[in-house]
């Protein structure tokens, strides 16, 4: 295959590829990101592979699997294209008639169709799903259209174009000028303004300079990174190209967990590609410009996530943080200027370049532009992997995105930001979600974990659960974080097991504040504020575990007990049988059973076993 | 068990070659865990002699990050995802169904070498909470019954 030599030559290609694309009829875009993947795609791609064949049908028509399109709780999910029917929950059976019906003769399938929760409506198309519709996708936008494996898909959707505005009409003052207007902001978390990042590294007089593509995505609870690499490697590819020839780099680094093999696989067969048409090696598309890309695969290690640990782990070191300044900017990478950015923040960049500062700017709120990826899980209906513009409320996001809180059950807090983050209660809920207002309220924006909790949610479980993550992973480097935190975590494991004393909430803030202010880097100087925001809003919780000795959430185990409802109780025997310890003694259509307190572990089996619900928890200890 | 340590120098002179601006180091240490399974103590000497590193250095890497095992798996390896989403959807309770199961505790291998049990900090498929991995693949939305089924399948 040719070198693409010219701008004039992708140009070309991308006419190519949308002719190509254009005379095909009927697509089907079948989701593969490892959401689907739990749920079983491989099974269905594999049968319509096989069916496809077997009716002689490959050519007139085009399976595609694509990346994470985003609605995870009801895959695997496929739309039938260019006419739109939106299927999910697709078993292997399924193939058949949707090839069948859909395919050949345009019929919909309603047993496949999504139904919307609140109104029990079946919903035929993509676009008017609620989950879809209140959504802004920008760096998501084709991740649904196009094979993240195929680089003229990603010709077919403008790939590249940005790539060539930066070469060859911008000057590298003039990049970052843009970039710098347009507002963006480090998506990993941190909000720093990529531009002003961008303006440090290029001012260093020093050869190389390095950019690295952070995408250590370890905050437990989010899977935005990992699903643009897995869906769109070459945007974040173009991306990395446009900020290197800015900064004045022509190596690069992505630095991506192991533990994301399809995504490691993903930008490996991008980068290959790239560098078979061209667009990384020497002299890119005529340009004089120089740039290639290494991958480096994290070995798991959270601490890594913060750029000084990171590239420590690129040099072959224990991923330990080091003070800054000097800033990786001025002394990073084998102590050269080093330029680290999130997925998501290059995600964007091809999409400024192109599109203009004014285009992004029209988006977002007035210290955070554009839109910003998150991931919505914990105990709300739609799960999944959502894009929406600065500034929308959190409300918005949980009852018009999410479609609310499974079972008929309340919300009480969203937790954003993961470990470094806070849990923000329910009446907060109408705050807008951007960078300042998600300080304000003691979280942060974080890389975009949602996690939504609802009645059943202990919040000192909660912030027990963070705690007990930052205490493992800290690098153990300064002892404000490492011993710090295992104080910590020790007072909550003695709160949550009954040990709690009076002063042991005064003792939790006041630690807190003291591993804030005094640890060397962002781990340790966040690890605190689960702790600190839900004794904020959820004080009357802890106070619960530590005088009353009840979780009212139901859920530390040896504050609350189960209670066999004898009205309730049938006396079916199926409890009993799922009993592990025999803690459970009765005869099948005799009295109601019996459950004995100092025998049983709380191991919820019989609970979820019972079909009258006839089990019920109660806060607190048995006398 | 005798492990044909030439691997190893295989391992260490295509890492060096393929690694640009990269040190060699941790792609060296991944590669011999996918071949092995786990870091054998003779492979990391044999390692660090090749890389011109002490073995106390490579164990300090070693021993830092997660993936690393010093120890070797089960026949079936479990990992259950202990991520924010899979713990507030009731992973701590898989956990602790797996642990009764198998009469082992995390971290540990069954007495027949059967099944290993670990768990992860987040594998990233939060929408389909609680997560277990057996032996690499994904299985979403886990219960408690579904595990026995798993376990019965593979005994």
């Amino acid at each position: 295959m040719a070198k693409i030599a010219s701008p004039r030559d992708l140009t070309q290609y991308q006419k190519q590829a949308k002719a190509a694309r254009d005379k095909i009829e009927t697509f089907i875009t079948m989701c593969g990101g490892t959401g689907c993947e739990g749920s079983g795609c491989r099974e269905v791609i594999n049968e319509m592979d096989r069916k496809l064949a077997e009716k002689e049908l490959q050519e007139s028509i085009s399976l595609k699997v694509t990346g994470c399109q985003g609605f995870c709780e009801k895959g695997p999910l496929m739309v039938v294209r260019p006419a739109g029917n939106f299927y999910c929950n697709i078993q292997p059976d399924d193939v058949e008639e949707i090839i069948e019906k859909t395919v050949l003769k345009g019929e919909s399938i309603s047993r496949l169709e999504y139904q919307d929760p609140k109104t029990e409506e079946k919903i035929l198309k993509e676009e008017d799903i609620p989950f879809y519709q209140n959504q802004e996708r920008v760096v998501f936008k084709n991740n649904g259209f196009i094979s993240p494996t195929s680089i003229e898909d990603y010709f077919s959707v403008d790939g590249y174009s940005g790539l060539v505005e930066a070469l060859f009409n911008m000057s590298q003052e003039e990049i970052i000028e843009e970039v710098i207007n347009s507002g963006l902001r480090g998506r990993g978390g941190g909000g720093f303004p990529t531009g002003q990042k961008w303006r440090f590294t290029y001012q260093e007089d020093s050869d190389p300079k390095y950019v690295i593509c952070n995408s250590d995505e370890g905050d437990p609870g989010a899977y935005m990174d990992r699903s643009i690499l897995e869906g769109n490697p070459h945007l974040v590819l173009e991306g990395m190209m446009i900020g290197a020839y800015a900064i004045g780099s022509s190596q690069g680094f992505i630095y991506v967990r192991a533990e994301y093999p399809l995504a490691v696989k993903h930008i490996n067969i991008a980068i290959e590609q790239a560098r078979e048409w061209g667009l990384l090696g020497d002299d890119i598309l005529g340009s004089g410009f120089n740039f290639d890309v290494e991958i480096m695969e994290g070995a798991g290690a959270f601490i890594c996530g913060e750029e000084t640990a990171l590239m420590a782990s690129i040099e072959g070191k224990r991923g330990m943080p080091r003070p800054k300044p000097p800033f990786p900017a001025t002394s990073g990478l084998w102590g050269q200027p080093t330029n680290i950015n999130n997925v998501e923040t290059f995600g964007n960049v091809p999409l400024i370049i192109k599109n203009g500062a004014d285009w992004f700017n029209s988006i977002g709120t007035e210290n955070s532009k554009g839109s910003k990826i998150f991931s919505l899980v914990g105990k709300v209906n739609n799960t999944g992997l959502i894009e929406v513009p600065m500034g929308i409320t959190l409300r918005e996001i949980v009852f018009d995105v999410g479609g609310g809180i499974p079972g008929g059950k309340e919300v009480k807090a969203v937790q954003s930001g993961g470990p470094s983050g806070g849990c923000i209660p329910k009446d907060l809920l109408d705050i807008p979600v951007d960078f300042d207002r998600l300080s304000e309220v003691g979280s942060i924006m974080g890389s975009g974990g949602l996690v939504v909790m609802d009645e059943d949610t202990c919040m000192v479980d909660v912030a027990k659960f963070f705690l007990d993550f930052t205490q493992d992973e800290s690098c153990g480097e300064c002892p404000p974080c490492r011993i710090g935190t295992r104080r910590m975590l020790e007072i909550l494991n003695r709160i949550t097991s009954g040990e709690g004393k009076e002063g042991d909430i005064e003792l939790l803030k006041r630690l807190g504040e003291d591993i804030i202010d005094t640890s060397l880097c962002g781990l340790g100087q966040t690890a605190p504020n689960p702790v600190i925001s839900t004794i904020q809003y959820f004080k009357d919780e802890y106070e619960a575990h530590i005088y009353d000795k009840a979780c009212p959430a139901g859920v530390c185990q040896d504050l609350i007990y189960y209670n066999i409802i004898e009205e309730e109780c049938r006396a079916c025997d199926r409890c009993r049988r799922v009993c592990p310890v025999e803690a459970i003694e009765g005869e099948p259509g005799g009295d109601p059973y019996i459950l004995y307190d100092d025998i049983c572990i709380r191991c919820g089996n019989c609970i979820e076993e019972c079909p009258f619900s006839a089990i019920e928890i109660i806060p607190g200890q048995k006398e | 068990m005798e492990l044909e340590l030439e691997r190893v120098d295989e391992i260490v002179e295509k890492n060096k070659e393929e690694a640009q601006k990269k040190s060699p180091l941790i792609p060296v240490l991944q590669e011999i865990q996918n071949t092995y399974g786990w870091l054998p103590e003779e492979a990391m000497k044999r390692a660090a002699r090749k890389l011109g590193v002490s073995l106390a250095s490579l164990s300090g890497v070693a021993s830092f990050y997660n993936e690393f095992r010093l120890k070797p798996l089960g026949e079936n390896h479990i990992v259950v995802c202990t991520g924010t989403a899979c713990h507030v959807r009731g992973a701590p309770l898989l956990v602790a169904e797996l642990e009764r199961n198998l009469d082992i505790e995390v971290g540990q291998v069954t007495v027949d070498q059967k099944f290993s049990l670990e768990t992860a900090r987040c594998v990233g498929s939060c929408a389909v909470a609680p997560v277990i991995l057996v032996n690499g693949e994904f299985h979403g939305n886990m219960t408690k019954k579904k595990i026995s089924d798993l376990i019965n399948e593979l005994e």
